[in-house]
């Protein structure tokens, strides 16, 4: 789904997002609440120049607008890679966004992330993954790499691969196995405002994403290795 | 990978028991080797997780080779390795043994 | 300190490094090797797992005062982060909120998320990364120590620049892609790995310092490591929107002033230091006094 069709199904009532290149900003509204959205179109490669206008947006939310809820609706094939962003830092970029999206959910703005096209690896890491909870469309792409590069990189047959994603999430691309690992709360089909309505109402606790993916069985470890060494009496 | 398992008797028991002790990495020609005692009625065991299949007959040679220097019992000693050469795996055996035992007799 | 008494933190292991840092004899491991919590994932596929998924965590005492730590092994996979490793990370900084310690250590050593696993360990990356800043926001200082063989990139080279200070030496490397990756998908001539300087001039220690990425350059050597440590203890940690406001300025001053530089050779010029090519030979405490006050 093109993001103009998206904005206009999540936004019924009418919304002033505006386009700048491969980044848009702006405001919704959605069952009398104003929304502020945050995104990216095209798979854009996430790069420094992009990482630092996404952070913009994000902190004019947070000084212009306490408490607004914002939507990320990023669209990416993942960092960009190139010599000249690691020469400048990017990781450094990539931690400001992230930075920026704590914050405003520490000083009371929900931040909600919809996954509507691509979602890969760095790009992914530092936007709709530190949202409070991420959904995703039932024919978005998420991954960290594909299967025959994985197959290469690992030097483990393709065929295994293949064979052992029928019925392990812990690698494969696909927006499935997100949803069984927890990082997808739930899929938007059909009614997506109705679906943000509610996702802006439900009550929040903390990173759930453990817990989900243990009672979902695509994260069985998680949950319970993190608890183990929060609370393990140590001699 | 293969798994492979050895025991021997006849060893010396330690006068009290140490902590376990973990040497070397799961890393490539590398090995890791963590002593730990247990309650094994006199045995020493040793399990070996190898990524390299088929060296069963030189892994028992060189596991005979460090139980005639380190002839300890109740000893469970756990080893994931990744190709290290039988150099290579007697000397972090060495490591680890001295390092267990601490200087006990 | 003569040669003869510094001990590198290049070459050791993640052990020996927690070894060398920490107060002698503090150290107690959490979830240690004896557990043995390893990958399921890795024997599916049949990899060799590590009795510690390669990262070693737990309390101890720096200088006295109560420390939380992990370390990376980067020989174990190249510290990739995997479901039990990352977990291991989130519950250790998560431990912190609990027992507030002075802070909390994290030894990098990483090339992100490992492969075998990738869906878990990006799900348990960005976990880590939310469990940083939750510990930060609670006061506590987060403190990166990044000198290893293998470098610290992917996921654990964001999470390293969400925490308070990144300590690293010349051979340490702190990046997002590694140049092997950028090599591989987008070819040679956009970044050639096999140049080592200039892998080192870019991702490297001494250009992570000059543009304000690591907050101390120390030699490499493990005391001056526990001394920079230390020292970061009394940091408080500041995320408030007026510390973000002005890191967002930071940035965007890089980006103006930096922007059209295609090699840290021209950056160092912009910097005002003369004789750019001459830093990479320099030896710590010569380079040190070289670039004073030239700092982006």
């Amino acid at each position: 789904m093109d993001a103009q069709t998206l904005l206009k199904r999540l936004f019924p009532d009418g919304h002033d997002v505006a386009f700048a290149g491969d980044c848009f900003s702006g405001t919704g509204r959605c069952c009398g609440n104003d929304v502020a959205v945050v995104g990216t179109i095209d798979n854009a490669p996430i790069g420094i120049e992009l990482a630092y206008r996404m952070a913009g947006a994000v902190l004019d939310v947070v000084r212009r607008h306490p408490g607004r809820p914002i939507l990320l609706l990023v669209d990416t094939q993942g960092q960009r890679l190139s010599h000249r962003d690691e020469l400048l830092g990017i990781n450094g970029y990539m931690a400001h966004l992230a930075k920026c999206l704590d914050l405003a959910r520490r000083n009371g703005h929900r931040v909600l992330g919809l996954v509507y096209g691509q979602a890969v690896s760095g790009g992914f890491l530092a936007s709709s993954m530190l949202a409070d909870r991420c959904y995703a469309l039932p024919d978005a792409e998420i991954r960290v790499m594909n299967l025959p590069a994985m197959a290469r990189v690992t030097k483990i047959p393709l065929e295994r691969l293949t064979e052992l994603s029928a019925s392990s999430p812990v690698f494969a691309p696909g927006v499935d196995n997100y949803l069984r690992m927890g990082a997808i709360a739930a899929l938007w089909d059909g009614d997506l405002a109705g679906q943000l309505a509610e996702a802006l109402a439900a009550p929040l606790d903390g990173d759930e994403r453990r817990a989900l993916g243990e009672e979902r069985r695509g994260r069985t470890l998680a949950r319970q290795v993190a608890d183990r060494v929060r609370r393990d009496a140590v001699a | 990978m293969e798994s492979l398992s050895f025991e021997y008797r006849g060893g010396r028991p330690l006068p009290s028991a140490p902590p376990v002790t973990l040497v070397g990495v799961v890393g490539s020609g590398n090995l890791e080797v963590m002593v730990e005692p247990a309650d094994l009625g006199g045995v020493c065991r040793i399990e070996v997780l190898t990524a390299a299949v088929g060296f069963g007959p030189i892994w028992q040679a060189v596991m005979d080779d460090v139980f005639a220097r380190h002839p300890v019992a109740d000893v469970r000693i756990s080893i994931n390795d990744v190709g290290a050469t039988p150099a290579v795996v007697s000397l972090r055996l060495d490591q680890a043994l001295d390092a267990f035992t601490g200087g006990q007799p | 300190m003569t040669d003869a008494a510094t001990h590198s933190y290049y070459e050791d292991s993640a052990r020996e490094r927690l070894l060398g840092l920490l107060d002698p004899g503090s150290f107690r491991e959490i979830l240690p090797p004896s557990e043995r919590v390893v990958s399921p994932h890795l024997r599916r596929l049949d990899t060799p797992a590590a009795f510690d998924d390669g990262v070693v965590v737990g309390k101890a005492t720096l200088g006295g005062r109560p420390v939380l730590v992990a370390a990376q092994e980067g020989g174990f996979m190249g510290g990739a982060v995997g479901e039990v490793h990352g977990a291991k990370l989130t519950g250790l900084l998560e431990r912190a909120l609990d027992e507030r310690p002075a802070g909390v250590l994290l030894l990098v050593e990483s090339g992100g998320v490992r492969l075998h696993e990738a869906n878990a360990g990006l799900i348990a990356v960005s976990e880590v990364m939310r469990a940083v800043l939750a510990v930060r926001a609670a006061g506590i200082p987060v403190i990166v120590l990044d000198g290893g063989q293998f470098g610290c990139f992917g996921g654990m080279g964001i999470v390293s620049r969400l925490c308070d200070a990144v300590v690293m030496s010349e051979e340490g490397r702190l990046g997002l892609s590694g140049p092997e990756v950028i090599e591989t998908t987008m070819g040679v001539e956009e970044f050639d790995s096999r140049d080592r300087a200039l892998v080192w001039r870019t991702v490297g220690g001494k250009h992570r310092y000059l543009l304000g990425e690591a907050a101390v350059l120390v030699e490499d050597d493990i005391a001056a490591f526990r001394a920079a440590a230390l020292a970061l203890l009394d940091h408080a940690p500041d995320l408030s929107l007026a510390a973000l406001e002005a890191e967002h300025a930071a940035l965007g001053g890089r980006l103006e002033r930096f922007g059209d530089c295609r090699d840290a050779l021209d950056i160092w010029a912009r910097l005002g230091i003369a004789e750019p090519e001459r830093l990479p030979i320099l030896d710590t405490p010569t380079f040190l006094a070289t670039v004073t006050d030239k700092r982006a």
